[in-house]
């Protein structure tokens, strides 16, 4: 049970970094490996300030600011220098690397000690004189665990709520646009170029979120965190349009969701069944290719078949 | 009545009118062996409410004169005008304001994956700044854009959820006459907009651009491949050959305008061009 709160904690959090990649790949149609970068400087920035004592709320918003920063940089490249997003994602990731060595002082930074989104929620649980464990089906989950499960709850359900509705205003709906169909928009009266940064800001603010969250559950921050988390952050978009479809918007935000916990169960799931922990990238990237491939493959197949009938 | 449309006589254009093109010029690939020059001085001036028909061959520059006032193509040379401003620097998106437009392909003017009210919702806001926190689509608004759905006489406002991806290329190529009327253009342009459509649709297409420019008494400039839609719609016609209007139509001459006249115009003008090529070739032995 303990070893499912604590998936379900982090499918939570990482949904973050899924909805910041489902803007990008679904709604903008680019592949922004600024995420890998924006993650772990989210993780760098909050973890920096929170040794200084910053107030963990002051400190996690700081590090989806900087989010905000790295996807303006990469928007802004395309935009005035012309480089595509692909390329331009690689340079800021790359050079984020140096930023983050920066910010922490070096490649790890251990938040032992240091006052974090959990821990408040800890003290926030015990000042409430509720029980130290809450017990579950047949486990007694320590206090900790379930207290920091509700705060990333409230919080990821907050920003995703937020982000919904803001899809749906109109400068939300010109963000779609300009993602859907560049010459429509255009000739709509929208500047393509700006939205192509704004959703490029919006999604690394979002990645950068979930890096600050990450570092706050387990309690330190690595330079290497962020590497590959684009592809892990694909793999759940695929969950969860499997889980609930690409019909509507609304279907595909809840996949981000849905999805994310899916395959942090899943991960879970083949790490007990005996998958080594060196081996979930590699596990990943199969994951992704089958997933993407599979729709791909069948079409071909099917039409394999009905050549065959039309011609026998 | 309209001002007589200038045809490559040097810009005497009046302020009044609502569309200026001056001594238009533009080449693609410039410097290279694939230079092509597709414009070669064109001067254009339509008043309000004129509805002009452009045709000509392929790589005549009608394509090309429609992307330059639209701001897909910033000319080289030469200042255009739409309602009295000089646009001539600005960007496709800022003149958007000012211009409405329907494309060839059906797929292009639409967004696919948005529903046909989320559509008409972008279309509305042509031309004005995003409300950066309302709600797109909210009671009321959805209600206006259903009624002017329902003008269609499509169905379309029984379906506004649907995503415009799933509606035919007639139904779509509507749709964007619609949003491109929507907040009423200064310039309307229509780019073969029924070219990709089936004889059923472009009869449809063709009576619903028909009706809305009259209704709404839209200035418009339409390239069409149809000699037939030459004949019938607009009171002008152009003929673009080699990058310049090389015939000017209006007036009673348009009015009594027909097929084959128009066809024998073609004609000549392709004589005269081979004419042109056995000279040249004629200047060649000569010299070479």
């Amino acid at each position: 049970m303990n070893l499912l709160i604590g998936s379900v904690s982090m499918g939570f959090l990482l949904s973050l970094l899924t909805l910041g990649v489902f803007i990008t790949y679904r709604i903008m149609g680019r592949l922004d490996l600024t995420t890998d970068g924006s993650f772990g400087l989210g993780a760098a920035v909050a973890a920096a300030l929170l040794t200084a004592g910053v107030h963990p709320l002051v400190a996690t918003v700081a590090a989806a600011a900087a989010g905000w920063l790295a996807g303006a940089a990469t928007g802004l490249i395309y935009v005035i220098v012309g480089i595509d997003v692909l390329l331009g994602g690689i340079l800021v990731t790359t050079g984020l690397y140096t930023a983050q060595l920066y910010i922490m002082g070096g490649g790890n930074h251990s938040l032992v000690g240091a006052r974090t989104l959990p821990g408040i929620a800890e003290d926030l649980w015990h000042a409430l004189r509720l029980p130290d464990t809450v017990v579950l089906g047949a486990t007694a989950v320590p206090a900790a665990l379930f207290s920091a499960f509700l705060v990333f709850a409230v919080f990821v359900l907050f920003s995703v709520w937020v982000l919904a509705r803001f899809l749906r205003t109109d400068l939300g709906l010109a963000l779609r646009a300009a993602g859907g169909n560049a010459q429509a928009a255009r000739a709509l009266g929208l500047d393509t170029g700006l939205m192509e940064t704004l959703g490029l800001v919006l999604a690394n603010g979002l990645v950068a979120l979930a890096g600050a969250l990450f570092a706050q559950y387990q309690g330190f921050a690595n330079v290497t965190m962020g590497a590959g988390m684009i592809v892990t952050a694909l793999a759940c978009v695929v969950v969860g349009e499997g889980l609930l479809g690409r019909r509507t918007l609304r279907r595909q935000i809840a996949g981000t969701l849905i999805g994310t916990i899916a395959f942090r169960l899943l991960v879970a799931a083949a790490v007990a069944a005996g998958l080594p922990g060196d081996a979930l990238k590699l596990a990943t990237a199969l994951f992704v290719l089958v997933a993407l491939a599979t729709p791909t493959v069948l079409a071909r197949v099917r039409r394999r078949l009905e050549r065959q009938e039309a011609t026998t | 009545m309209t001002v007589p449309t200038l045809a490559n006589a040097g810009a005497r254009a009046g302020d009044e009118a609502t569309l200026v093109l001056e001594d238009v010029h533009h080449t693609y690939f410039s410097g290279t062996p694939n230079e092509q020059r597709a414009l070669q001085g064109v001067d254009l001036a339509m008043e309000e409410r004129a509805f002009v028909v452009v045709v000509g061959n392929n790589g005549s520059g009608k394509s090309t004169l429609l992307n330059t006032i639209a701001g897909s193509v910033i000319p080289d040379r030469g200042r255009i005008l739409i309602g009295g401003q000089d646009v001539t620097a600005w960007r496709e998106w800022r003149r958007a304001a000012l211009v409405g437009r329907v494309f060839q392909n059906p797929m292009s003017g639409t967004i696919p994956h948005l529903t046909i009210a989320e559509n008409l919702a972008v279309a509305a806001k042509r031309g004005s700044r995003p409300g950066v926190l309302r709600n797109a689509l909210g009671r009321e608004r959805r209600r206006e854009l259903a009624e002017r759905a329902r003008d269609l006489g499509l169905g379309l406002e029984d379906r506004l959820d649907t995503p415009v991806g799933a509606l035919s290329g007639g139904q779509r190529q509507a749709l964007t006459l619609l949003m491109a009327t929507l907040v009423r253009p200064t310039v309307l342009l229509l780019d073969e907009h029924t070219s990709a459509l089936d004889p059923v649709s472009t009869e449809q297409v063709v009576r619903l651009t028909e009706r809305l420019i009259r209704s709404e008494g839209l200035t418009t400039l339409m390239v069409t491949h149809s000699i037939q839609q030459a004949v019938t719609l607009g009171d002008r016609v152009l003929i673009m050959h080699r990058g310049r209007i090389a015939e000017n139509i209006g007036g009673a001459r348009k009015r009594q305008l027909r097929v084959e006249e128009l066809l024998d115009t073609f004609e000549r003008l392709r004589n005269a061009d081979l004419v042109d090529e056995s000279a040249a070739e004629m200047v060649r032995r000569l010299y070479i």
